[in-house]
Parts: C-alpha cells; sequence; structure tokens
C-alpha cells in the first residue's frame, strides 16, 4: 500500500527521537556555581573535617551554601552556592580560611538528575565567550629553538674536533654551521667525525680543494625540534594551569607551533599569565657525606607521593643547573630496564666531567625548584584587605642515582622501577631546559555577566526566530505545516543531543548556527510539500501526490546539503575557537535535519494521511492548472 | 498564477550585477574592508560604567594616561564603551589601561571583555580566510561537476563568487567591522546560496530532459518559475531568524547575522539570475544533461 511504513521504521524514529529527547534532556538543568577545592601538592586528601572549616567559614561570612560533598576518592571537595555573584568573593575566603596548602577553584556543578546520569547524558560545556573566562594563545619562539639546536650542535663539534685534535674554524651561517680547516685532509677527517657524532646533518663542501665543510641542519631535524619544544611547553603549561584554581582548563596544541589555553572562570589575567609564564629549573648537587659538615649540607623532601616523607641531605654546592640540560628522553638499556639519556651541553659537560670524576660510587641528588607563592592578608591604610603574595622557591629532591663513572655531557640514569617513572622524570628534568621561549599572542577575556548576557541573547533570539517561522508555516502550510513544526523541533533536540553527546563546546556563534539551522532546516520540508502541491495541481491523487513528492524532492534535497556540508567541514578545517563551534554546530545540524525533514516527516505524513482515502491534502492553496483540472472533472 | 518571463529580463540583472561589483571593486581599492580586531591584532576593551559617561572624558583620560591612538566608541548604551588600542600597545597594557580609566573615573567601572590580537595572528587569519573561501569555490566546482556537468559547476561557482563579492563591498562601503564571525558568515552564505543554486539546477537539468520541445532559455523559465515558490519560502523563513538574530542577538553577533541577511537576499537574487545567465551564456544544451534514454521511459511533458 502506498504511503504506509513499516512498523519498525516508526519505531525507529520513535526511538532515535525518544534517544535525542534523553540526551537533549541535561542542558534543561542549569549547573549550581560551586567551588571545588583540592590539595596544592596532591598529597593533602579532603576529608571531613577541612569540608566543615570550610563549610563554617562560609556560614560566618553569610554566604549560603549547599550539597557539600567529597568527590573523586577524598582528592577533592565539592561545596555548591546559592548565589553566582558570591561565587568570587567565596572563594577568596575560603582560600583564605584553608591557606596555601589548598586550591579553591571556580566551578559549575552539574545538576544533571540521576535517571540521565545513570545513561552517561550530559549537558554541552559553554564556550568561554558564554561562561566568562580566559582564552590565551601562545606562541613557541621557532627561530630560538632552531638556534639553541644549532649551538648545541656548535658545541658538540668544537669539542670532538678538539678531542680528535683536528683544528678548524667554526662559524654560524643561518641554518649550518661552517668549518674551516688547514688541509683537505683534516676537513676529510672532521667530515667522518661529524658524521659519526651527529649522522642527522648534511655535511657538504664547497669544491675538492677547499678545505672547507658546512653541516646543514635538515628541514626534518628542524621539525623534531619545533615538535619536541611545543610538546615540553604542552606538558609544562599542563602543569603550571592546575596550580591556577580552574576546574576545567583546557590546554591545546593549535597548528605548528601554537598553544591554546582557556581557563573558564578567571578574571584575573595578570596572575594567569604570571604563573603560566614561569620558570621551573633544575639543579644538580652531590649527596652529602656522613662527614660533611652541617654547615655545607642541605636537607630536603622527596617530591611525588610515592616517597612522601622521605628526605635528603645534599652539598650546598651546586654542580649545575638546569640551563646547562639540552635534552632528556625516556629511553631503555640492551637488558630492557628502564632509564633516563641525559645530554647537557659543552660546559655542563665539563663541569659535571670534573665534579664526578672523583666520586665515582657517591651519590648525585637532582633537586626540582619551582616558584609557589605564599598569600597574606593585610589591612590597607582605608582598612581593607589586601592580598599580598609573597615568591618563594620549593626544592624537592627528583632523584638520587649512584654516579657509577666520570660523567660527561651525555650519561644515563638508571634503576628505575618503570617506564613510566623514566617518561616522567625525564619530562622534570626537560623541564629546566626550557626547550623555547614562549609568548602571548592572542588573549580575550570575557566577563561572567557578558557570558550571561550572550546566552540570554542567543536564547532569546533562538525563541523569537523559531516562533516565526512556526507561525508562517502553520498559515501557509496547514496541517504539513504542523508535520514540519514538529519535524522541526525533533530537529532541534537531536541537534542539542547530538551536540552533547559529542561533548560540544556551545558558543555563541553556536548559537547562531542552531539559529540559522532552523532557518534552513525548514527548507527540505519546503522542497517537499512544494513537489506535493505541483503534483497536485497537475491533478495527481493525493496518494500518489504525497509519495511522488517525496521521492523527487529526495534527492535535491541530498544535493544541495552535502554541498553545504563540504563547506561547513572546511570551515571546522580552517576556523578556529568560536568558528568552529559553528562549523560543528551547522554540520550537525543539517544532518539531523536531513533525518527529520526526509524520515520523519514522512512518518507523520504517512501517519495523517497514508494508506487510506483522502480527498483532499491540507497543504495551503494549491493552484489547479486548466488542464489538471478538467481531468479531475472527468475522473 | 501567470508565469514570470525572468530571463527576458537577464540582460537588465547582469547590468545591475556589474553594477554592483563595480561599486565592490571601486571601494574595495579605495578604502579596502574595515578589519576587525582578529585581522588587524590590537587590544579590545569593553567596559560597562554605572551611569552614562562621557566619550570626551574617556579620550582625555586616556591621553593624560600617555594612550596615544586609542579609538573610544560607545557600545550599544551610553553606559558601555569600546575602546580599542593600536597594535603598538604589548598584551600587558590592556590590564594597565582600566585601572587608568578606573582611577580616573568617580564610579564603577566593569571590564566586560578584553581582547588581546597579536600582529602575527592577523596576517595568518587573512591568509587562511582568503585560502578557505578559494578553497569552498573549488570543491564546489568539482562536486557539482561531478554530480551535475561543467557548466552548471561553472554557472554555481560564478554566482557564489558574485554573492561573496558583494557582501565585501557591502562591508567595506557601510564600513561596517569585518571580524572572524563575518568571514564564518560568508563562508555560510556560499554554503546556503550553493543550496538555492543547486535546487534550480537541478530542476533545470530535469526540465531539460523533460521538456523536448523547447529552447533552453524557455526551459530555465519554466524551471525557475516551478522552483520560485521554494526559493522564496525558504529565503523568508531564514531571513526571519536571521532578523531576529541581528536584532536581539546583541552586539558581538550583529555583524554576523547582517553578513547572513545581505548574503541571503543576494544569494536568492543570484540563484535566479545569476546562475542562469551564466548557464545559458556558457550555451547549456539538451545534450549536455542528457542521460543514456531507457526505453520506454516516462516522457510526459508538463503544460506551462
Amino acid at each position: 500500500m502506498l504511503n504506509r511504513y513499516p512498523l519498525w521504521k516508526n519505531l525507529f524514529i520513535t526511538l532515535i527521537v525518544a534517544m535525542g529527547f534523553y540526551y537533549a534532556a541535561p542542558n534543561l538543568y542549569a549547573p549550581d556555581p560551586a567551588l571545588q577545592i583540592g590539595g596544592s601538592s596532591g598529597a593533602q586528601g579532603i576529608n571531613g573535617p577541612l569540608m566543615d572549616r570550610a563549610s563554617q567559614a562560609l556560614s560566618e561570612a553569610g554566604i549560603g551554601y549547599f550539597g557539600e560533598e567529597i568527590q573523586a576518592l577524598g582528592k577533592t571537595g565539592l561545596i555548591r552556592l546559592e548565589s553566582r555573584e558570591q561565587q568570587l568573593k567565596a572563594q577568596a575566603i575560603l582560600q583564605r580560611a584553608l591557606g596555601d596548602g589548598y586550591i579553591v577553584a571556580l566551578n559549575l556543578a552539574p545538576t544533571t538528575p540521576d535517571w540521565l546520569v545513570s545513561g552517561s547524558a550530559r549537558p554541552m560545556k559553554l564556550g568561554l565567550d558564554l561562561s566568562g573566562g580566559v582564552h590565551f594563545k601562545l606562541e613557541v619562539d621557532v627561530d630560538a629553538a632552531t638556534d639553541r639546536k644549532l649551538e648545541h650542535y656548535e658545541n658538540g663539534i668544537k669539542r670532538r674536533l678538539r678531542e680528535e685534535r683536528i683544528r678548524g674554524r667554526l662559524a654560524l651561517e643561518g641554518t649550518r654551521i661552517g668549518m674551516t680547516f688547514r688541509s683537505v685532509e683534516d676537513r676529510e677527517a672532521a667530515r667522518s667525525a661529524v658524521k659519526d657524532l651527529y649522522p642527522e646533518l648534511l655535511l657538504d663542501r664547497v669544491d675538492e680543494d677547499v678545505p672547507q665543510l658546512f653541516a646543514e641542519v635538515t628541514e626534518t631535524t628542524i621539525a623534531e625540534v619545533v615538535e619536541y619544544a611545543v610538546a615540553q611547553n604542552l606538558t609544562t603549561l599542563r602543569n603550571r594551569v592546575n596550580e591556577l584554581g580552574v576546574s576545567e582548563p583546557l590546554v591545546q596544541r593549535q597548528g605548528k607551533n601554537r598553544i591554546v589555553v582557556e581557563l573558564p572562570g578567571i578574571q584575573d589575567t595578570a596572575e594567569a599569565k604570571r604563573i603560566l609564564g614561569k620558570v621551573a629549573n633544575l639543579e644538580f648537587r652531590l649527596v652529602a657525606e656522613a662527614n660533611t659538615p652541617i654547615s655545607e649540607r642541605q636537607r630536603f623532601d622527596y617530591r611525588g607521593e610515592s616517597r612522601q616523607g622521605m628526605t635528603e641531605w645534599l652539598e650546598r654546592d651546586i654542580i649545575i643547573t638546569g640551563e646547562r640540560v639540552s635534552n632528556a628522553a625516556a629511553s631503555f638499556d640492551q637488558n630492557g630496564q628502564p632509564n633516563v639519556q641525559i645530554t647537557l651541553d659543552g660546559e655542563g659537560g665539563m663541569l659535571m666531567s670534573r665534579a664526578t670524576r672523583a666520586n665515582v660510587k657517591r651519590r648525585m641528588g637532582v633537586l626540582f625548584i619551582e616558584r609557589k607563592y605564599r598569600t597574606r592578608y593585610e589591612n590597607d591604610e582605608n582598612g581593607e584587605t589586601v592580598v599580598i603574595r609573597d615568591p618563594y622557591d620549593e626544592k624537592k629532591v627528583l632523584t638520587a642515582p649512584v654516579i657509577q663513572s666520570a660523567l660527561g655531557a651525555q650519561f644515563q640514569i638508571t634503576g628505575l622501577d618503570s617506564p613510566a617513572e623514566s617518561s616522567e622524570l625525564a619530562l622534570m628534568l626537560r623541564a629546566g631546559a626550557l626547550a623555547a621561549p614562549i609568548s602571548f599572542v592572542e588573549e580575550r577575556t570575557v566577563g561572567p555577566s557578558l557570558g550571561a548576557e550572550n546566552i540570554e541573547l542567543g536564547v532569546k533570539s533562538l525563541q523569537l526566530g523559531l516562533a516565526l517561522v512556526v507561525l508562517f508555516m502553520l498559515v501557509y502550510y496547514r496541517v504539513f505545516g504542523v508535520i514540519a513544526v514538529v519535524a522541526l523541533t525533533a530537529n532541534l533536540v537531536l541537534l542539542v543531543a547530538v551536540m552533547s553527546l559529542l561533548s560540544a563546546t556551545l558558543t555563541l556563534p553556536g548559537i547562531a548556527g542552531i539559529v540559522l539551522t532552523v532557518g534552513m532546516a525548514v527548507d527540505a520540508n519546503v522542497l517537499i510539500f512544494a513537489r506535493i502541491r505541483e503534483e497536485l495541481a497537475a491533478g495527481t491523487s493525493s496518494q500518489l501526490a504525497i509519495h511522488s513528492g517525496f521521492e523527487r524532492a529526495v534527492t535535491t534535497i541530498l544535493d544541495a546539503n552535502i554541498t553545504t556540508l563540504i563547506v561547513a567541514i572546511i570551515l571546522y578545517a580552517v576556523g578556529t575557537g568560536p568558528i568552529k563551534g559553528f562549523a560543528v554546530t551547522l554540520s550537525v545540524g543539517i544532518i539531523t535535519s536531513m533525518f527529520t525533514a526526509i524520515m520523519g516527516t514522512r512518518a507523520l505524513v504517512n501517519i495523517s494521511y497514508g494508506g487510506r482515502r483522502v480527498d483532499r491534502l491540507s497543504i495551503g492553496r494549491v493552484r489547479m492548472r486548466a488542464a489538471a483540472v478538467s481531468k479531475e472533472a472527468t475522473a | 498564477m501567470k508565469s514570470i518571463a525572468f530571463m527576458k529580463g537577464r540582460f537588465v540583472a547582469a547590468a545591475f550585477s556589474g553594477l554592483l561589483l563595480l561599486a565592490t571593486v571601486v571601494s574595495l581599492s579605495f578604502q579596502q574592508l574595515n578589519w576587525g580586531l582578529d585581522f588587524t591584532g590590537g587590544t579590545l576593551i569593553e567596559l560597562n560604567y554605572d551611569s552614562s559617561v562621557d566619550l570626551g572624558n574617556i579620550r582625555d583620560q586616556l591621553l593624560t594616561g600617555g594612550y596615544e591612538g586609542a579609538m573610544v566608541v560607545s557600545f550599544g548604551t551610553d553606559r558601555d564603551v569600546l575602546v580599542r588600542l593600536p597594535i603598538s600597545y604589548s598584551d600587558a597594557e590592556g590590564a594597565r589601561m582600566v585601572e587608568v580609566l578606573r582611577g580616573a573615573a568617580s564610579q564603577k567601572v566593569t571590564m566586560q571583555r578584553m581582547e588581546f590580537v597579536g600582529p602575527q595572528v592577523g596576517d595568518e587569519l587573512r591568509e587562511q580566510g582568503g585560502l578557505a573561501m578559494l578553497l569552498a569555490l573549488g570543491l564546489v566546482l568539482i562536486y557539482v561537476g561531478f554530480r551535475f556537468q561543467i557548466k552548471f559547476a561553472m554557472g554555481a561557482v560564478i554566482a557564489l563568487a558574485h554573492d561573496v563579492l558583494i557582501i565585501l563591498g557591502f562591508f567595506s562601503i557601510t564600513r561596517l567591522e569585518f571580524d572572524l564571525s563575518v568571514l564564518a558568515a560568508i563562508l555560510a552564505v556560499i554554503g546556503y546560496s550553493l543550496n538555492d543554486t543547486i535546487v534550480v539546477s537541478d530542476r533545470i537539468r530535469e526540465n531539460l530532459r523533460k521538456i523536448r520541445k523547447m529552447e533552453p532559455l524557455g526551459v530555465v523559465d519554466v524551471s525557475l518559475n516551478e522552483t520560485l515558490g521554494r526559493t522564496l519560502v525558504t529565503s523568508l523563513t531564514t531571513m526571519l531568524v536571521l532578523t531576529s538574530l541581528a536584532v536581539f542577538g546583541g552586539d558581538m553577533i550583529f555583524g554576523f547575522a547582517i553578513a547572513l541577511l545581505v548574503g541571503v537576499t543576494i544569494g536568492t537574487y543570484s540563484s535566479i539570475y545569476v546562475a542562469s545567465t551564466s548557464l545559458l551564456a556558457l550555451g547549456v544544451t539538451k545534450e549536455d544533461v542528457a542521460i543514456p534514454v531507457k526505453e520506454g521511459e516516462d516522457q510526459e511533458a508538463v503544460i506551462p
């Protein structure tokens, strides 16, 4: 029979739309403003008494709160607040009450009910333009990284030539190192020495008889240097962002040498920049012996949870600092044991060999130094409380291995427990190396009130736009208009559901994308209805008109939507940040609208009209053609 | 409804398009675009004062504070102020400037948003944006050429290029700020206008195959008439939501909505006139769209 969908198809559509409602539902529950408490070193747990202290501090300040809970097995605590305006004030109060040992972060706690959480339905995340916060774009200085690498090569070659007793002059020329020797023989000797030392360098000479040699850094090597520098900065930034007290920070690589950092809720950009830009450092010192005088030794804690409470006495003399480390990489020795390969620069190697030659079998400690801040509260002359942050260096021991033999510019640390430990150690060792300086190339701050305003405006224009379209469709297409409106609603629900499932971020352009989708989604229905009207005008019977109307419109709809999808994908590939958000909404909207407009509408039309005798379709005014009218009269 | 002889007016339309394009080229070459912060780089700060504030005062305060070349405009209301610092100021200068204004003001000043864009980002963005547009046009050319026929693809791309140029012209002439969201809008217009053009092209192809006894010009006219209802309804619904967005969406989305409104208007026009006229000018024939004819295919003609 014409225009009947089999039961399974109707059920399938119902199921999809029902799932759409389920996964879109979490967005209806507005999140609570909240504060998240975490230990600043990861060692401190959050327990009941601490939460009581926090609650008490808030009560004393007269700030309404509820729903305190301890999360993540005692790693973090959460307190929900009654009003958003008090969030910043409450944060300051809590931070003061709990002290520097804890980090109090602004948070938006989801209020998704359990029946949704159990199906892992989550609300969409809000972009910074809607939630307020800071967005930074940092650029890793590629040239500086390359220069540093060149210097490293130059020093290495110099040292090797000295060892091999080849005399020559070295000079940096762009991305290559020029070497001038006394004789062609020297040049050839140098060539094999350099080739042995750095096989990745491209060696070239001017002419057979000229005692000159050029070592060129290849594009691939430069690309590796950049890759390495960016990756290292990424990890360092991730560590630092955690100190800022943001519950859901984003640190993401963008393009070749950029890093995007997004910190929702943060308003103080100066503070954020200071923490992001700060430098971690390393010191290598000998472990003190039993007879080392107390005035020449210092005691330090170990870093990390696994060595909680362990300490080490180190000598006051520093062998080298982190600036001398040019590389540290996690690797394995011939027995498959994890180790860390460390490369120092020329001077570092010299200092290291001088210090270790006489101290074989002693232990050497590696200190990790971080700049931290102690917070004080003082009253200024106006009696207002001012926050003062005093910087101090926190030094902790990373590791203290035994020196097996005299060390040079390249050595390794062995005896590590696991590959995880070696890569962690390599990362910390590199932190001092500062692979490349970074600079801020973009910075956007959106105040929380502006974010709320943006949401309000976006929703308002969406509602109005939707109302206008609904009104128009009802007037113009009557019953079919109702069907189109139902399909449009289903489309919106599905769009929101898919966005939530993809955990896409909703931005202001994203809302604009939804609004635009509403306008364009009816297009598919309009195409179908126009075709049905045409068929009716040509005198076709109602059922046949519906059937061929859908049939003919579908190819057009597909072609038109696929081309639009192409554009949306390009937009996604090329665009950044908000533009990407717009592209995602547009693409998802195109796909869901094809489903609801073609299948959903068809199902509804079939249910209302299909499989029975219908004299008239309520699809608005159909202009009968002369020929068609007469044809119908004779029928 | 009487059918409209669209193609009779195609030379008038061509002249109209030519005029618009000429205005665009002249305006672009003389005054370029009013590039937004995303493209020029610099610092932009939106401030909210507790009560209405005199822009002249703020300018004076900034001059005293040593901020030369700062642009101060009101933003929506007389309490919202937008300050733009040229690229020569560093990324730390924005926060300092807010402090200067706070110190000079006798009322509460809230910073709503601050944006800093470095010089390297802007240039790249312009390059990427241009590239994205060319890429979009190129891929569309390939897809339509493959799905339809190369003459249709050329028609579609000419129509798209026409639309994009005229929106650029509109922004150049009106001096509205051209920022990243406007660029996104233009790309969305490419998608939208393409949608329109494809629908019309699809019908022209269908009719070229179906209506045997008519010249291509007549076929195009018939097709345009047949799709006119749909073209107008879709444009109308889209424009309804866009108008709502432009009026109520707030200042941050205004440029985006305006670019789309202009784009949808010009896109509707171009899918009727530019794409079809180009198609005729390229000499489309029935043979171009001929498919291997199946025996006994339904060849019933529709009487216009």
